[in-house]
């Protein structure tokens, strides 16, 4: 019995170690240790042998016989098994740079990539976003900013008028916003102080298109109203936004200018790192006329506002040669950024 | 503004015109009083190294005939020889000979140069070469009485100064002046101002040219000074210099006095030829409709009833009040007695009438910003002490009109200025003597009240009127830069709104769906809208740039459109772009229906593409809409589109664009297309998903294919087998559409995959036959069959 053990142990071994692949050694494996294999075949014969000494050396030999088979089956697969993933990979080989760049993901428009870094910084800094319309009437675009009919500032604004006639009203009346100032009449109308807000928005100009002017373009504007709002309060808004935007190498400063909608008015500038100046924008505080249109009390409240361009920020930022190029929706050009 | 230093020092001793750091000290100070200077410009400086050279003899030259051989002397005896293409220059002549080694202009360096082996020793110059005047006809002749070997500016009479063009502000009217300028700078340094030399006596026997106001409210002073004794000639050297310095070409002593009058003192006035002023009187009055005056440019002009004209005493047109003179009663060679006008209009009737005939002058520009009208006596009186100057028989006569309107501003008005205000608004403590000082240096005397300081307005600050001005005042005065920072601390928090919030989600999941965004200009050609076939109203601009840009745009798909087109003949074909902007469609209300609207193009794609972007939004936004291919909307493809509807608000339309639209715009690709109101969908309150565990149990898949016919929406099917499913259905996929001969005409097979799923436990073989007879009723229902 035990020579019968012997041989199946060595056949199944033998078969074990010429199995060319996992699949042929799981026959294998099936053949000598399954159910109906060799080994479970002599297995059964066990019990029929009467000597309890001879019959416990063949127990022995058995099971001595089906660990080496299974310890013989165990590296036969390892082996197997690294080679056929050796084969694979060996056989799936790709040079990566055979790829054609698809060139899949959109891109966002220059003046909206600067609009929202403009955002978001005054998200930062406390502010909301405030909206308002494009075509605006006259008392909110100039009457109510302290440009009452006549007023001679009112002609530097180069104003483009809408045909649109409001019920009792007169034609002229309706206008494209000149700036996005109005946001702030409308701002103080429907909302309580205090108010810190921004309001990007686009704005419209009789202006010739050329490299640096376009007739629609986009302007951000700041308004804060509340109780003690001083000039100071301006000053470190303004150098707080300068150093968040442009970074902490730059600063800037204030100068005394005019606009109707403020007093003191100033411009503002930015020092770059290197020393030189860029003039920025228009700020100052709110004139009291301003507040009042607001239907706010200017005694009670007070406030300053600011503005300035959006797509000089995109210009400056990407060093775009023409500001033109930014409106042709060529996908040549929108597709760098 | 051109603002001459040496002018300025006049007034106060500001600055050496060589002091270059104090030059630029000076121009800080401007610019930080809200003067601000564009440009600081070293002027009468000259060209180093040209000196006057005496013209000895000119030669021709055999072998050369387009230059001559000058022979000049320098000033040091010796003759020398320069080639020279100028041929107005003779013997005796004075030429500025720019010397071996002298550094043009233009950047040459003037160096020994030969013709035929004759060097040249320098090269004579012309005006143009040495930036002296604009005349490039010849050799620049210095007055021949002058000696050779001097620098050409000293012969010229030029003397080195500074120009600073300042960017004067609407609300300073003072500064179009060197007096107000002056006043200005004075007031920060803590200098005093000295007035330049008035002739206040009239000597002269009365004699008067009587002034009729008869449109008091355009013209609100009005006087004249009779001058005899004139003789009109050259000005004196350093009155054509300043003038010439200050950027106004000289013409003759009156002409230059009144111009120099004007830029020192902000005093515009014209000086009339009495013997041509008919009448030797004066009326001022409106226009009639269609009259016609030649002004000083030579311009015949017609006017209309709202032009403001001066008038001789036979009532005929001789000047455009504010704005110019007329040309008839123009001072000539011959002039000898003059009646010289200083007056005071009210700026919007200057600016009106300037604006209506194009005409902006030096005196316009004054008075529409508001002249001060009480610098007119003085004004007077400095004319008469420069023209003194070159005519010195002149006899200025008493008894000149001085006629003045109800519209006259008063010449003193005054504003209460709190300390409380001050202080509030600058965010500054300002000791109050100091607030007081700084005023009074610019003309705001005052005196303390109750409340703060009783501040007198002067007159030639016609902007301010109210306590925030004078507030602004004392800020620029301080220095803006002597103003603290502080930042404000409220009880805010700066936020988006869930609107903004959503907006910028639909910009992400388009740009990340592969779609760039375009700018298209919102206003279209008048018949754009109408190319894009869409037919309803819209607005126009009443004073476009250019027709094609005059029509408010009701959709966003023509400027699309032409983008896609542009890029197509650029050769970028399968250019997808999307637009977020505003629509203007005209209403009935205050303002016109705006719209924010969302609108996709996707060039070679057919419209499931664009239904495919639609969902994606959608889905992004927590929104839908009913698809209606019953309704394709305008300019959209019959067959292949739909409007997109939510209850009764039609929300846009999603599809193809009509072939005949893409023809007009020259576009030869399909384009797949979305339009939809951005700002509906992004005012539906933002939904939050609740979370649903995901079932552990085993699912099973389930495919069915149907016969269907063409007619019956693909929607349908996908409804019933929905309900037939029921609860157990976790996913619905159409996998599969086929049409073919086999099937028969007008039908499509449709498959679709279940996957089913029980979260209680696994389902049986019965469950999802149950299931399966189930999907099949409710598709046979809406006469689908299986296959």
């Amino acid at each position: 019995m035990t020579q019968d053990i012997d041989r199946a142990r060595d056949a199944a071994l033998e078969a074990i170690r010429t199995a060319g692949s996992v699949a042929d050694l799981d026959q294998v494996v099936a053949d000598h240790l399954g159910k109906r294999g060799t080994l479970a075949t002599l297995k059964k014969g066990l019990g029929s042998i009467g000597d309890p000494d001879e019959r416990k050396q063949a127990g022995a030999s058995m099971h001595a016989a089906r660990a080496a088979v299974e310890e013989a089956a165990d590296e036969r697969r390892a082996s197997l098994g690294d080679a056929e993933i050796d084969a694979r990979i060996a056989d799936e080989r790709l040079d990566l740079t055979e790829h054609r760049h698809a060139g899949s993901r959109g891109h966002l428009h220059i003046v909206t990539q600067a609009w929202e870094r403009l955002e978001d910084v005054f998200l930062g800094l406390g502010f909301s976003v405030a909206e308002g319309p494009e075509v605006e009437t006259d008392w909110h675009n100039f009457e109510a900013l302290n440009m009452g009919e006549g007023h001679p500032a009112r002609g530097e604004f180069d104003t483009l008028f809408v045909d649109h006639v409001p019920p009792g009203g007169s034609a002229g009346s309706t206008l494209l916003r000149t700036h996005t100032s109005p946001v702030q009449i409308r701002t103080m109308l429907t909302q309580e102080p205090p108010i810190y807000v921004v309001a990007p928005g686009r704005v419209f100009r009789r202006d010739t298109p050329d490299a640096t002017h376009m007739p629609v373009f986009h302007q951000i504007e700041g308004l804060v109203v509340d109780r003690g709002i001083s000039m100071t309060d301006l000053a470190g808004t303004i150098e707080a936004f300068t150093k968040a935007f442009f970074g902490s190498g730059f600063t800037s400063r204030l100068r005394p200018s005019y606009f109707p909608f403020t007093e003191p008015s100033a411009e503002f500038d930015i020092q770059r790192p290197d020393g030189s100046w860029l003039e920025l924008g228009g700020c100052g505080m709110v004139h009291p006329e301003v507040i009042r249109a607001g239907g706010l009390d200017p005694e009670e409240w007070s406030g300053f506002a600011f503005g300035f361009g959006i797509d000089r920020m995109a210009v400056m930022r990407h060093g775009v040669a023409d500001i033109r190029d930014m409106y042709v929706n060529d996908i040549r050009f929108i597709e760098q950024f | 503004m051109k603002i001459l230093l040496s002018w300025l020092n006049d007034f106060a001793h500001f600055a050496d015109v060589d002091d270059a750091e104090a030059v630029a000290a000076i121009a800080s100070d401007l610019t930080s009083l809200g003067l601000a200077v564009e440009e600081v410009v070293p002027t009468g400086r000259g060209v180093d190294g040209v000196v006057s050279a005496r013209v000895l003899r000119v030669e021709t030259h055999p072998d050369a005939a387009k230059v001559r051989r000058v022979w000049v002397d320098a000033g040091d005896g010796e003759e020398r020889h320069v080639w020279c293409g100028a041929s107005n220059m003779g013997a005796g002549d004075l030429v500025p000979l720019a010397t071996l080694g002298t550094a043009m202009p233009d950047g040459r360096t003037i160096e020994r140069r030969g013709i035929l082996g004759i060097d040249s020793e320098g090269m004579l110059c012309s005006g143009v070469e040495l930036g002296v005047n604009d005349d490039d006809g010849g050799i620049l002749l210095l007055d021949r009485s002058a000696d050779a070997g001097l620098p050409y500016t000293e012969v010229l009479g030029t003397r080195p100064d500074v120009l600073f063009d300042l960017d004067v502000t609407r609300n300073r009217p003072d500064c179009w002046s060197h007096l107000g300028v002056a006043r200005d700078l004075a007031a920060r340094r803590g200098f005093d101002i000295a007035m330049p030399t008035m002739v206040s006596e009239r000597l002269g026997a009365p004699r008067s040219v009587p002034v009729e106001i008869i449109a008091g409210d355009r013209c609100a002073r009005f006087t004249t000074t009779v001058l005899s004794g004139v003789r009109v000639t050259e000005s004196p050297a350093w009155i054509r210099q300043r003038l010439s310095a200050a950027g106004m070409r000289p013409i003759n002593n009156v002409v230059d006095v009144s111009n120099l009058v004007m830029l020192e003192l902000g005093q515009p006035n014209h000086a009339y030829d009495l013997e041509q002023l008919a009448g030797e009187s004066i009326r001022v009055r409106l226009a009639s409709d269609g009259e016609r005056l030649t002004t000083l440019d030579g311009v015949e002009r017609t006017l209309d009833a709202a032009d403001l004209l001066i008038c001789d005493g036979e009532d005929r047109p001789i000047g455009l009040g504010g704005v110019m003179g007329g040309l008839d009663s123009e001072i000539s060679e011959s002039t000898t007695v003059v009646a010289l006008e200083t007056a005071w209009f009210t700026p919007r009737g200057v600016m009106e009438t300037a604006a209506r005939h194009g005409l902006r002058s030096e005196a316009s520009a004054r008075y529409e910003r508001g002249v001060d009208p009480y610098v007119i006596a003085a004004a007077v009186g400095r004319f008469i002490a420069l023209l003194s100057e070159s005519c010195p028989d002149l006899v200025a006569h008493a008894g000149g009109a001085d006629e003045r309107s109800a519209s006259l501003p008063e010449q003193t008005r005054t504003a209460v200025l709190r300390g409380s205000v001050l202080d509030r608004v600058l965010g500054t403590s300002l000791d109050p003597d100091r607030v007081t000082g700084m005023l009074a240096a610019i003309g705001f005397d005052s005196v303390p009240v109750e409340a703060g300081l009783e501040v007198s307005l002067p007159s030639w600050r016609p902007d301010c009127a109210a306590e925030i001005d004078v507030v602004e005042e004392v800020a620029r005065l301080h220095g803006y830069e002597n103003i603290g920072r502080t930042v404000p601390r409220a009880d805010v928090f700066g936020h988006l709104s869930p609107a903004q919030r959503r907006r910028r989600r639909v910009r992400e999941v388009l740009v990340g769906l592969g779609v760039s965004e375009a700018m298209p200009n919102p206003f279209l050609a008048p018949d754009e809208l109408e190319r894009a076939g869409l037919s309803g109203p819209h607005l126009s601009i009443t004073n476009p740039l250019a027709v094609e840009e005059s029509a408010l745009r009701t959709s966003l798909r023509p400027g699309l459109l032409k983008a896609l087109s542009y890029n197509e003949s650029h050769r970028r074909e399968g250019v997808a772009l999307f637009e977020i902007g505003h629509t203007y469609p005209p209403s009935e209300e205050e303002l016109p229906d705006e719209q924010e609207v969302l609108a996709v193009v996707l060039a070679g794609c057919e419209a499931p593409a664009a239904v495919a972007v639609w969902d994606e939004v959608c889905a992004a936004l927590g929104v839908g809409a009913q698809l209606d291919q019953s309704s394709p909307g305008e300019g959209m493809h019959p067959t292949r589109s739909a409007t997109l509807r939510a209850g009764r608000d039609l929300l846009g339309v999603v599809g193809e664009v009509h072939p005949a639209v893409l023809a007009a715009f020259e576009v030869s690709e399909r384009v797949a297309v979305l339009e939809v109101r951005l700002d509906v969908l992004l005012a539906r309150s933002e939904k939050v998903v609740g979370a649903t565990a995901v079932a552990r149990t085993p699912s099973s898949d389930l495919d069915l294919a149907f016969l269907l016919d063409d007619e019956v929406p693909a929607e349908r099917l996908t409804k019933a087998l929905r309900q037939g499913a029921g609860s157990r259905l976790v996913s619905l996929d159409l996998f599969d559409v086929f049409r073919g001969d086999s099937l028969g005409d007008g039908r499509r097979s449709l498959a679709y995959r279940l996957r089913l799923q029980d979260p209680t436990g696994s389902l049986t073989d019965g469950d999802i036959a149950t299931i399966r007879q189930a999907c099949v009723d409710g598709a046979e229902r809406i006469g689908a069959t299986l296959r």
